[in-house]
């Protein structure tokens, strides 16, 4: 089995067993494939990367070959008990409109962002003046799939701003523990490498 | 990848009952021509079906003595290839109304003694896939592990959801949709036109004359032809090259662009070996199929008494069965909550595409197909 990331082990928790799941860039389906079998949760992935959907496929997972920039008008409204979007959002076009589409189709919603406002990158910034290149963002500026890049804050000030209520949060350090550190718990914007929220309308 | 497809039994079976039509004639008797390849296990479990498109036959894949070219799936079919023969027991059958081998317009109507020849019943794709669901019981199938289709054939694939919906485990949908578009529609009237239009058509009493709208039907092929490849293909394979002729200035030689010549040859070879008023029923069989006819449009009802799994695949340069029409049928299966998976496959080859070899086109039927046994 590949490397089950901390961020998914955190999401998996906050997933009823026997509930339905729509996962936004699935991947090769490591959430949808853990739930399924451990879970008895019935799930449907949305990819655009070939290979990923072939995997998927491989695995038994029903996944659709689809540019969630172009909408999830075929997702009847709250047809989904859980919608996770996982490392994503920063990549989307129009992130605050995935939301909105995301609660509109889930009971609830479950989001993972990558904290742009931990120390390093803001580091890197000031020091070299240059944008941010790390191992766990190894793009350049020029050809990043992340363009719409958040801070802790910046996030939940956009749910506060929509109107929706954030049940649970969770900041993962890049030690890779999947329990909050007491630094991400007072210094969230600062010292959390990823952020995983519950949200509900 | 894969090796020959060995063709495991096949031939021609007889059904005296009869055909009740959905037009509400009677066909009174009827042959079905199949072909099988791999063998039924003991569970009788590994059965997969597949339908042929507008004018495929139950010829899917291996070859006959002498012949040259394989059955028209080969690419696909075969032991270790994407629909494997080692795994599955295969069924390739001829749809009637064709003139491959099963009852169409060229055989003899026993009332009249004399071909049916234009007056051939019309037929829709649900007469088909009551004819196949009889074929599956003569050959001692419980239900179908899988029914696969490209083009007309997917649609007899969805269909099975539709009418059989517990003797089909899960149903593959090549390149295909849930009815016509009117463009569709339009070409397929172009090419009947064709035909009809020929002076030695006859009012489709050609054979009776002796006589063969080669012609017309050579033309009708043509226009679908061209329906198939995409633009792009088009250019790549015959660009503006030469067949015949030159434009030096200062010479008057016919022109002959080879695109002409191609469209030409296959119009020619068809027009030999198709029967001209099969042609018209079978395209209008596509004209006519709308699976969510019975359902006042809501095409996700037509699939929610079926649990079948589904994979749907659609090519990105296909004009005449484009992705947005496979990606209604998804949209229709997950109102439904059906387990579904989709992948729109790059091609440069437009709908011809789904007979073609291409490599995350064939893991994701084969990859599928490896499910269905689980």
């Amino acid at each position: 089995m590949t490397k089950y990331r901390n961020d998914l082990r955190v999401v998996s928790q906050w997933i009823t067993p026997n509930s339905t799941l729509l996962d936004l860039g699935c991947g090769r389906g490591e959430l949808m494939q853990s739930l399924r079998d451990n879970a008895n949760v019935w799930s449907m992935g949305i990819e655009i990367e070939h290979d990923a959907i072939n995997h998927c496929i491989k695995q038994g997972l029903n996944v659709i070959d689809q540019d969630l920039n172009l909408g999830l008008s075929q997702f009847d409204t709250q047809s989904f008990d859980t919608v996770v979007m996982a490392q994503t959002l920063q990549a989307v076009t129009a992130p605050d409109e995935t939301l909105k589409e995301m609660l509109r189709i889930g009971k609830q919603c479950i989001v993972t962002i990558p904290n742009f406002g931990h120390w390093r990158p803001r580091l890197h910034l000031s020091i070299k003046g240059k944008m941010p290149v790390s191992k766990y963002m190894p793009f350049e500026w020029y050809n990043t799939p992340n363009i719409h890049f958040c801070t802790v804050r910046d996030f939940e000030i956009l749910c506060q701003q929509l109107g929706y209520t954030i049940l649970d949060r969770h900041y993962l350090t890049e030690s890779g523990s999947s329990h909050s550190s007491i630094t991400t718990k007072i210094w969230p914007n600062l010292f959390t490498e990823t952020a995983i929220y519950r949200i509900t309308k | 990848m894969g090796g020959t497809a060995v063709i495991s039994g096949g031939g021609t079976l007889t059904n005296r009952q009869g055909l009740l039509l959905a037009c509400g004639q009677h066909l009174p008797e009827y042959q079905l021509r199949y072909e099988t390849y791999g063998t039924l296990n003991e569970a009788r479990n590994n059965a997969l079906l597949i339908c042929h498109a507008l004018t495929g036959t139950h010829h899917v894949a291996g070859y006959y003595e002498n012949d040259e070219k394989p059955g028209w799936w080969d690419n696909f079919v075969g032991p270790g290839k994407p629909i494997d023969t080692d795994i599955f027991y295969v069924v390739g059958v001829n749809n009637i109304g064709g003139c491959n081998g099963s009852t169409g317009p060229t055989s003899i109507n026993p009332q009249t003694k004399q071909p049916y020849g234009p007056d051939f019943p019309p037929l829709r794709i649900r007469d088909w896939v009551q004819s196949q669901h009889w074929l599956m019981q003569q050959l001692n199938i419980p239900y179908w592990a899988a029914v696969v289709g490209g083009s007309m054939g997917g649609m007899q694939a969805m269909r099975w959801c539709v009418d059989y919906p517990d003797t089909i485990k899960n149903c593959v949908t090549i390149a295909s949709a849930p009815n016509l578009t009117a463009q569709n529609i339009a070409f397929n009237e172009l090419a009947r036109q064709a035909i009809t239009k020929d002076p030695a058509f006859a009012d489709g009493q050609f054979m009776i004359q002796g006589n063969l709208p080669e012609n017309g039907l050579a033309l009708a092929r043509m226009i679908g032809h061209v329906t198939y490849l995409s633009g792009d293909t088009m250019n790549k394979k015959f660009g503006r090259e030469l067949q015949k002729g030159s434009f030096e200035v200062g010479q008057a030689s016919d022109i002959l662009f080879q695109v002409e010549s191609y469209l030409r040859y296959q119009g020619q070879g068809f027009s030999q070996r198709f029967d001209a008023n099969a042609y018209i029923l079978l395209t209008k069989v596509l004209d006519y199929f709308d699976l969510s006819r019975d359902f006042n449009g809501a095409l996700e009802q037509a699939f929610q008494s079926c649990d079948a799994r589904h994979l749907v695949v659609s090519f990105n340069t296909d004009w005449r069965f484009s992705p947005s029409r496979s990606q209604e049928i998804v949209k229709a299966l997950i109102k439904a909550k059906k387990n579904v998976s989709y992948t729109n496959i790059e091609s440069a080859y437009g709908h011809d595409a789904f007979l073609l070899p291409n490599p995350r086109y064939e893991t994701a039927v084969r990859e599928f197909l490896r499910g269905t046994l689980i």
